[in-house]
């Protein structure tokens, strides 16, 4: 995973060198994440606190975890109690799917499913798009919307090639009351004419917890992993080291020609053709 | 009436001067006031009103939206864009328009142009502000549209396309503001002391001090040329920038090398049939055939018929790079022959083929038939717009179902509401300014003609002198045909 972790670094590097932007993007996200603080623990800002805006820039420092993904397509069964979970926990509508499960066709005309969530791109197009800094990237490798900011105009569903965006097209939906204000981390409720998307349910992970998704799959398809310790687990209790499990399976992304790259990986094995660009 | 001296070296042809005279700009200055001096007809109130009646419904469509969100008006996460950016490229489209025929016809020097710059003018600004409001439906969060200058990512399309609607709007509204000067000045004069405090207010100050001395007018025609060699490079950084709202993410349909200039002809395209469509309206309205004649609407055809067929060889040029390879087929297939063939091959039908045939054949080559067929143009490129903007939309870029947008009462009333606009806001505007600029009515009529045609050399060599001043030798004179007056009708 070191390769992974110099490709995040150079990238940083050269957006907090090359534009003003970059850096700003980092500073509003700490800004808002100091302020934000909650008794749950779901702005996920460990590794991000305490930093001045001297030290943000410099992206050298470590932190305590590169949350990822692998996704073991060889036990995937199409239930969407995925998706399920997700939608219940984040209190979304059911065309919402911010983790969908889809009916592929493989090569040889046979299907199998395959669960898509956000890929928390290293490279990710949504936020290069986005015209007021409404989707940011975290120090632990998630993208994040701040819907307080974002002015709904979808470039990011435009950009994005795994259409991965869900807006909020419509009032009336009936939204709990929650006892502290959404955050970029927990967007909950989701704010009428506003994207949303995945957030690797980062707040869970920096508590220990499975992402809602991996929690709810009765098959232990989806594992949630960190690179920094190159662990993973799912929820049937297994406990991989990431990379090895990664370079033994033969992990792909899904469509690298986009060069996304993904902080999302599949585990294929039934002839699948993933990384094609286009749907058929 | 004063007849404000004439100075300018510009297009000197030699033409004697006396031929033109007091009694030509007094039939010019009548007919360009007319819509000011009598009051507005029944008819004139009754358009005004059922334009109006319209944008308040669309008022009330767009508030209705608000409040319910924008799947009122018929969006989903299938098709995420859809009407209201069709609209917005639409309405700055046929701005631009306006704006880069009267300013080529304006630094070319064909003085034909006269008799509608005014009007051109006048529409470019009135349909950029319009499709510039096209963008709060649009957006999902018009409350924070400040957002783009507050928090700006100067690596996202949109803020670009933000930054170049406003410059140009601001370079539209100087290019119609400048001719206005004299015209304000001389209405000022008019009016003299009988004039009401608003009057006052609104001309005098409008008019900048003008006094017609040589050197107001120097400097004049300098910030004239200036901001007509300005606007050409503007609109094509415009429409270049919107089209990179589509080109600059890696949906196929829209990630195309050949959307700016794509964009670019579709809105000369448009724009040309737009300023037929005012011009038509304004002529008939305010029965200004004396001076507008069939020849305007000829040479507006012939100009609007090349530029369609530039459109709709980008178009097949789109079309066939993806759909040969068959790499990408699925938007070319549904625009084809699927769901949007109906609107693909209405503009076949309407957009390209109906205004060529109208021009080519000589006896729907007059102002009734280019008329009709600028209306078809203008609609047909709204719904080519749709065409560009929903089969990439909607595709499925994983796997499963098309996505499909459906129109609303919503997003229906809100389109209107910005057609409405058009008329609604020019029929206002011209209660107040002239129908011509004086100005360039004086020139023309000074030259002794307001149909000279210049061979394409003579062109080059009156702008390498005027902007260059590198002398060149001009063709003979000969080949300059100078021609009648004005038609009669």
């Amino acid at each position: 995973m070191a390769e992974n972790k110099i490709n995040r670094r150079n990238f940083l590097k050269i957006v907090g060198a090359t534009t003003a932007a970059g850096t700003v993007e980092l500073i509003t996200y700490r800004a808002y994440a100091a302020s934000g603080s909650s008794p749950n623990g779901w702005n996920g800002t460990s590794g991000v606190s305490g930093s001045s805006a001297a030290s943000m820039a410099n992206t050298e420092s470590p932190t305590d975890h590169q949350w990822a993904m692998v996704i073991d397509l060889r036990n995937c069964n199409g239930c969407k109690a995925c998706t399920a979970a997700c939608q219940k926990a984040h209190y979304l509508t059911e065309d919402q799917t911010w983790i969908d499960v889809f009916s592929m066709t493989d090569s040889i005309g046979r299907s199998y499913f395959m669960p898509r969530p956000c890929m928390q791109c290293e490279n990710p197009p949504c936020l290069h798009v986005c015209p007021v800094h409404a989707t940011f990237r975290t120090d632990q490798g998630v993208v994040l919307v701040n819907q307080g900011r974002c002015i709904g105009c979808r470039m990011c569903m435009a950009a994005c090639p795994y259409q991965a965006r869900y807006f909020n097209w419509n009032a009336g939906v009936n939204y709990p009351s929650m006892p502290i204000k959404p955050t970029p981390e927990m967007p909950v409720p989701q704010r009428l004419g506003t994207v949303g998307k995945c957030t690797f349910c980062v707040g869970n992970l920096n508590d220990g917890l499975l992402s809602e998704c991996a929690a709810g799959c009765p098959m232990g398809t989806i594992y949630n992993g960190d690179m920094i310790t190159d662990v993973g687990v799912n929820s049937m209790g297994n406990t991989i080291k990431l990379s090895e499990f990664l370079y033994e399976n033969d992990a792909v992304s899904f469509k690298p020609s986009q060069n996304t790259h993904p902080r999302v990986w599949y585990i294929l094995g039934h002839g699948q053709n993933l990384d094609t660009d286009d749907a058929s | 009436m004063t007849v404000i001296e004439k100075t300018y070296e510009a297009d000197a042809v030699e033409v004697n001067h006396s031929q033109s005279g007091n009694h030509w700009m007094d039939d010019v200055t009548d007919s360009a006031m007319s819509s000011m001096k009598n009051k507005p007809g029944k008819i004139w109130w009754l358009i005004v009103l059922l334009l109006g009646a319209v944008i308040v419904a669309g008022v009330v469509a767009w508030i209705y939206q608000l409040k319910h969100g924008m799947g009122s008006a018929g969006y989903n996460d299938r098709s995420f864009w859809a009407v209201y950016i069709a609209d917005v490229i639409t309405f700055i489209g046929v701005s631009y328009g306006g704006a880069v025929i009267s300013a080529i016809l304006r630094l070319t020097g064909q003085s034909w142009r006269a008799p509608l710059t005014r009007l051109a003018e006048a529409m470019a600004l009135v349909t950029v502000a319009i499709g510039g409001a096209f963008i709060f439906p649009h957006l999902g969060r018009p409350d924070r549209f400040l957002n783009i200058v507050v928090y700006p990512n100067f690596s996202s399309p949109l803020f670009w396309d933000f930054m170049a609607i406003l410059t140009y709007t601001v370079a539209t509204t100087i290019f119609f503001y400048l001719p206005l000067i004299p015209d304000m000045a001389f209405i000022s004069k008019m009016l003299g002391e009988k004039k009401k405090l608003w009057q006052r207010m609104f001309y005098s100050s409008l008019s900048f001090n003008w006094l017609g001395n040589e050197k107001q007018k120097k400097a004049l025609h300098r910030g004239l040329t200036i901001i007509s060699l300005l606007i050409i490079p503007l609109a094509v950084s415009v429409h270049s920038v919107l089209s990179w709202a589509f080109a600059l993410t890696s949906r196929p349909g829209w990630m195309e090398t050949v959307f700016p200039p794509y964009f670019v002809i579709a809105a000369l395209y448009s724009g040309t049939a737009m300023v037929v469509l005012v011009v038509a309206g304004f002529r008939k309205g305010y029965k200004l055939q004396r001076f507008i004649t069939d020849r305007h609407f000829t040479r507006l055809g012939y100009l609007m018929v090349a530029l369609g067929l530039v459109y709709i060889y980008l178009t097949l040029a789109d079309l066939i790079t993806e759909g040969y390879t068959g790499i990408t087929t699925g938007w070319i297939q549904q625009t084809v022959t699927g769901s949007y063939a109906p609107a693909f091959w209405f503009y076949v039908f309407a957009g390209e083929l109906l205004p060529i045939l109208v021009v080519a054949i000589k006896k729907t080559r007059n102002a009734t038939g280019i008329t009709i067929a600028s209306f078809f143009v203008v609609i047909s490129l709204w719904v080519k717009r749709l065409v560009i903007v929903l089969p990439p939309a909607t595709q499925p870029l994983i796997a499963g179902p098309w996505g499909s947008y459906h129109f609303t009462w919503v997003s229906i009333t809100i389109t209107l509401a910005g057609v409405a606009a058009i008329p609604f806001l020019l029929m206002i505007m011209f209660r107040f300014i002239p129908l011509f600029s004086l100005e360039d009515m004086e020139e023309a009529g000074e030259l002794g003609s307001i149909e000279q045609v210049s061979t394409h050399t003579q062109i080059l060599a009156r702008i390498l002198k005027k902007y260059v001043g590198v002398e060149v030798a001009a063709p003979a004179k000969a080949e300059m045909t100078v021609q009648a007056t004005v038609e009669g009708e």
